[in-house]
């Protein structure tokens, strides 16, 4: 008789002590959390949870996933923290510089290609971070931008990514994709209703999966600048 | 040049314990270096040199590996007989026990198929992704439009189709550039396939179809990241390959009409993401023609169910 337990990877392990084990070292860690984006006709959300978990332990309560970037864009990185901080410095100084030699701000789809070089310039290192960048487009739109650890990226309207991504997207495929409804009226998304969506999806989310929760960040893109609001979540 | 911390209690063990190696191992060595001599010309690097140097900490890697190499951006000049166990493997797939479980999306569940007949050629494609069992996308652009007259499918690594048939389309332009006309599908197809193999056996996967019409007509090659170029009439790649085939073969005919053949690689993509677990979405379909390509369309594969399935009752 034996407990499975969970390693530090996510992977079950025996519990029960059967001889030497080789311990390798792993430069990556898996630190939780999950991230959402959703673009509407002139706005765009980018949320997070604030939890920062490792293994059993949880390091912090207060640690957001999502960065300001621009005045027009937010990103949100989960999976491994020590990637996803090092990965928001790159970010931030590519921007400085393209700033100084182009005298003008990146646009959302700018910021996504160049993430995607930077990205892929790792490939055969990766950096362990699941992105997604939110935002307002030239024409004022929203954008969303999802990319997996090595650069693939394209545009949507909504994503989630991180530890609960595959229970928050069947949930927004539904309310904001219209998928698997018969004879339903498409309404437009409004800003309300989004983030209320936002707040009952984390909710969810928090409800089941272990790595999310305490409390969660919104940060609102509008054409007026990037507004942030925190709910709390579950804390245990 | 600086060591970085993570990487100082290896380096002084490593200095304080001295391996001594055979005479194949040096060999070896002076082959890799040899190697990297070139990789720092190569395509990867030569794109990431003047934005991202400052920032990778590649070089400080290759340090503490304890083989100096030229100077490169891409950090895995590490010589094979050196490799340690910590060291960065060469490639990170959905198989790897020890990284993070599910990590990059790869997309040999796929079908994409493209075929050439009279009037051009027809590429097919469906547009799931998916990580492991979970689909990561179902609206996943698996057809790269390199530039207005030539087409690339991905199948495989979604980044690295799309990292490499993007800097495809950058030496086209180049190609344009220089030599005032455009480029012939046989050379954009051996272009992708030389910048590929240099990294062949790093862990690459790229499965493409190159699709173009140039002055020799309807051009149609396969690339893939073994080493692979082949010219053909008819390609499908993926897992759902075996499926649209059976469709595509029982079909073709070279007096096809532009209809009858979007149909046909239509009805192949459908008949696939039908029996293909890993396949599904939508089905996006383009024609290559003398002018360029054309986008013909789109269509979800449950709506073409009900197309096709329906009139059966």
């Amino acid at each position: 008789m034996f407990t499975q337990v969970y390693g530090d990877n996510g992977k079950m392990k025996e519990y029960h002590y059967t001889g030497p084990v080789e311990h390798r070292f792993s430069p990556y860690s898996f630190n939780g959390g999950t991230v959402l984006a959703v673009a509407g006709e002139d706005f765009a959300i980018v949320a997070s949870d604030t939890r920062l978990s490792e293994g059993y332990s949880i390091h912090s309560r207060d640690s957001p996933k999502c960065y300001k970037l621009t005045n027009t864009t937010v990103i949100g990185c989960s999976g491994f923290h020590g990637d996803c901080l090092t990965l928001t410095k790159i970010i931030d100084a590519r921007l400085k510089m393209y700033k100084h030699s182009n005298n003008k701000s990146m646009t959302s789809g700018a910021i996504a290609a160049t993430l995607s070089t930077i990205l892929y310039g790792r490939r055969f290192f990766p950096y362990y971070v699941y992105n997604i960048i939110g935002g307002l487009d030239e024409e004022g739109k929203g954008a969303v931008y999802s990319f997996d650890p090595v650069g693939s990226y394209q545009r949507g309207t909504y994503k989630a990514g991180g530890s609960a991504s595959a229970m928050l997207q069947p949930l927004l495929d539904n309310q904001i994709g219209f998928k698997n409804m018969e004879g339903v009226q498409h309404l437009p998304l409004n800003q309300e209703k989004a983030v209320q969506l936002v707040k009952d999806v984390f909710i969810s989310a928090a409800e089941r999966d272990v790595y999310t929760g305490d409390a969660l960040r919104i940060c609102i893109v509008t054409k007026e600048g990037i507004k942030e609001e925190t709910v709390p979540l579950r804390k245990d | 040049m600086k060591c970085h911390p993570l990487f100082l209690p290896y380096s002084r063990w490593r200095d304080a314990h001295p391996i001594v190696h055979s005479q194949k191992y040096h060999r070896m060595r002076r082959v890799c270096r040899l190697i990297s001599k070139t990789l720092s010309k190569m395509a990867l690097s030569s794109v990431l040199q003047s934005e991202s140097a400052d920032f990778s900490f590649n070089n400080d890697r290759s340090f503490s590996f304890g083989c100096r190499f030229g100077q490169t951006d891409l950090g895995f000049g590490a010589a094979p007989g050196d490799r340690l166990n910590f060291a960065i493997k060469a490639s990170l797939g959905p198989d790897d026990k020890d990284g993070p479980e599910r990590k990059i999306e790869f997309l040999h569940g796929t079908t994409t198929l493209a075929f050439k007949f009279q009037h051009g050629v027809i590429v097919a494609v469906d547009s799931r992704a998916t990580a492991g069992a979970y689909i990561a996308s179902q609206t996943v652009k698996k057809v790269i439009e390199i530039n207005p007259y030539l087409l690339g499918t991905m199948a495989g690594g979604a980044a690295d189709c799309s990292f490499w048939e993007r800097l495809l389309a950058r030496q086209c332009r180049v190609y344009e550039l220089r030599n005032k006309e455009r480029i012939s599908v046989a050379a954009a197809s051996k272009l992708l396939a030389n910048m590929v193999y240099q990294y062949k056996g790093m862990g690459l996967s790229m499965g493409t179809m190159v699709c173009g019409w140039d002055k020799r007509g309807p051009g149609l090659y396969y690339v893939d990241s073994e080493g692979n170029r082949v010219c053909g009439d008819l390609f499908a790649v993926g897992s759902g390959s075996m499926y649209a085939y059976g469709v595509v073969d029982s079909g073709l005919r070279q007096d096809l009409s532009v209809e009858e053949a979007c149909e046909l690689g239509r009805r192949a993509i459908y008949q696939a993401t039908y029996r293909d677990a890993y396949s599904g979405g939508q089905v996006n379909l383009y024609h290559v023609h003398s002018e360029g390509w054309t986008r013909v369309s789109q269509e979800d594969v449950l709506k073409l169910h009900h197309q096709y399935q329906e009139p059966k009752k």
